[in-house]
């Protein structure tokens, strides 16, 4: 397995104060990497870390296997939208391919036709004219999805994906998500829902006062011997 | 009519509406972005600063305004976009600053050093635009023609960047997109417009002329480019209304036409209403 995230003793935190040090993993092609954690631990952190929104403090972070850090679609977990943004759904899909025009102002007929075939595959064809605002927490979720999906196929930042879901919505989203890992895409997804994480999950990092990073079964067996779920 | 058909025999006329068509439609363009964006409170800061330059720019005796207060307003947008992005002080915070400050200096200096019998004339002026027709000197027209279709050409060209930009930045540049660049481009090209309305509707009245057509048009429309659209063809209804009934009646041409888009914004937001 190549490697493509490498993650070596890095610090994170905002406005050179640090939330969590000596964080060590990585990911490689095909990887399903959950990653877990109270509430205010720092996942989010290291998210916006892992994409470049915020600096690391220190460590040193390395992209390989031809994988650039702009290839990481992600899914943020708050919509960042203002409430009375006019904006169809398709609009926003095809906002996914902006980070491959350059300069170049106007979508090709390919990418168009693209984001065509991942609105489909999100299954949200009949909403394809909407307006985004008016959908609901769920529908969104699968719109940006699709939008994340336009921007890249190798790896998919996705955090907290279900949060606020019905749970039908819920178990076609991880199947959604489990049908694009099958496919090759590599997955890193925030998570507090322990029981998917450990039906879906290859690699676990868990992050806190304790820091763990290992397969599924290495953090079930590490686990086990601390008597129940870190 | 009739005396609107005699008034189109003036050249100064017909320039007076061509250039406030092209005007409110590119005040328009960038609308929703404003709305929408941090970006709001630097429009309405900018137009204080492009008060303060003309203010300057009178007292000094340039022929043409325009060469002093456009670079100023350039420059300064660029500053405020980048002490917003990295700083301690709240970018608002900032924006109060420099756009009060821009306001009491210019004032200021209109009072002391103006040669003009009629100060608070002339301020009142740049403040709401001026209180007749405009009379715009034949470079100016030309300026301003040239100025309004780059502003154009630009925003077509960035479209679908200053939609990407403005519906989510984040996910933008985590993807590789040049967010800073662009950024960079909305706020020259809001600087732009803000001195090309200035001359139409005074400083104080250029955040209405921006922001109205947007919000009317999001009234009735869902999608970014039917809203667009949309907003430049009110915003161009409003401006020929306006322009046309300050003659007719010879009310002060800027408030009139701001008039107009607030009765405009009434009626969308009726329409709104009803379809919903
Ligand atoms: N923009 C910010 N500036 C400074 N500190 C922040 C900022 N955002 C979050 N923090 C702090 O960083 C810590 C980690 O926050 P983070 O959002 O990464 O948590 P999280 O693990 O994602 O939590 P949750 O499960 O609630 O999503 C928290 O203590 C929070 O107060
Ligand atoms: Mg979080």
């Amino acid at each position: 397995m190549k490697k493509q995230i490498t993650f070596d003793r890095v610090t994170l935190g905002y406005d050179r104060k640090p939330i969590l040090q000596d964080i060590t993993f990585s990911v490689s092609k095909g990887d399903y990497l959950c990653i877990i954690g109270e509430n205010g631990s720092g996942k989010s952190t290291l998210m916006k870390t892992l994409l470049g929104l915020i600096p690391e403090l220190d460590g040193d972070i390395t992209f390989s296997d031809g994988v650039k850090r702009t290839d990481i679609g992600y899914l943020p977990q708050q919509t960042p939208v203002q409430k009375d943004f006019p904006a169809s759904v398709y609009e926003i899909v095809l906002s996914g391919f902006q980070n491959k025009c350059g300069l170049r102002p106007f979508y090709t007929k390919k990418e168009k036709e693209n984001a065509i075939q991942n609105i489909i595959k999100m299954g949200i064809s009949d909403l394809k004219d909407k307006c985004f605002r008016e959908l609901s927490g769920g529908q969104q979720q699968r719109v940006l999805l699709a939008r994340a999906l336009c921007a890249t196929d190798k790896i998919l930042l996705l955090d907290e994906p279900v949060a606020g879901l019905d749970f039908n919505a819920m178990k076609d989203m991880y199947e959604l998500i489990e049908s694009l890992n099958k496919s090759g895409t590599t997955i890193i997804m925030i998570s507090h829902d322990l029981s998917e994480v450990e039906k879906y999950a290859s690699h676990i990092l868990h992050i806190g006062k304790s820091v763990f990073f290992g397969t599924k079964r290495e953090y079930l067996e590490h686990s086990e011997k601390k008597g129940g779920l870190i | 009519m009739d005396k609107l058909i005699m008034y189109m025999q003036y050249p100064f006329v017909r320039y007076a509406l061509i250039v406030g068509v092209l005007i409110a439609l590119c005040s328009s363009l960038l609308g929703v972005t404003l709305v929408l964006k941090r970006f709001s409170f630097i429009g309405d800061g900018l137009s204080h600063v492009a008060f303060g330059a003309m203010a300057v720019a009178a007292v000094t005796g340039l022929s043409n305004k325009m060469l002093l207060t456009l670079p100023v307003t350039i420059i300064s947008a660029i500053l405020l976009l980048k002490n917003n992005e990295n700083s301690k002080v709240k970018g608002d915070a900032a924006v109060a600053m420099i756009s009060v400050g821009a306001l009491a200096f210019g004032y200021l200096v209109m009072n002391v050093f103006s040669t003009s019998s009629n100060v608070s004339g002339d301020v009142c002026t740049t403040l709401f635009g001026s209180t007749s027709i405009l009379t715009l000197a034949e470079t100016d027209v030309y300026l301003c023609v040239i100025l309004s279709i780059a502003v154009v050409v630009l925003f077509i060209f960035f479209y679908n960047k200053i939609f990407a930009l403005t519906f989510d930045e984040n996910f933008a540049k985590a993807t590789g997109v040049k967010t800073e660049k662009y950024n960079f481009v909305v706020a020259t090209v809001i600087a732009v417009i803000i001195v090309l309305a200035m001359n139409l509707v005074g400083s104080l009245l250029i955040s209405a002329l921006i922001i109205f057509p947007a919000l009317s048009a999001m009234k009735m429309f869902k999608s970014f480019k039917a809203v667009t659209i949309c907003s430049a063809i009110i915003s161009v209804l409003a401006a020929l209304t306006g322009i046309i009934v300050s003659i007719l009646m010879g009310t002060p041409v800027g408030s009139t036409i701001v008039a107009v888009d607030v009765v405009a914004f009434a009626i969308c937001h009726g329409i709104g209403m009803v379809k919903r």
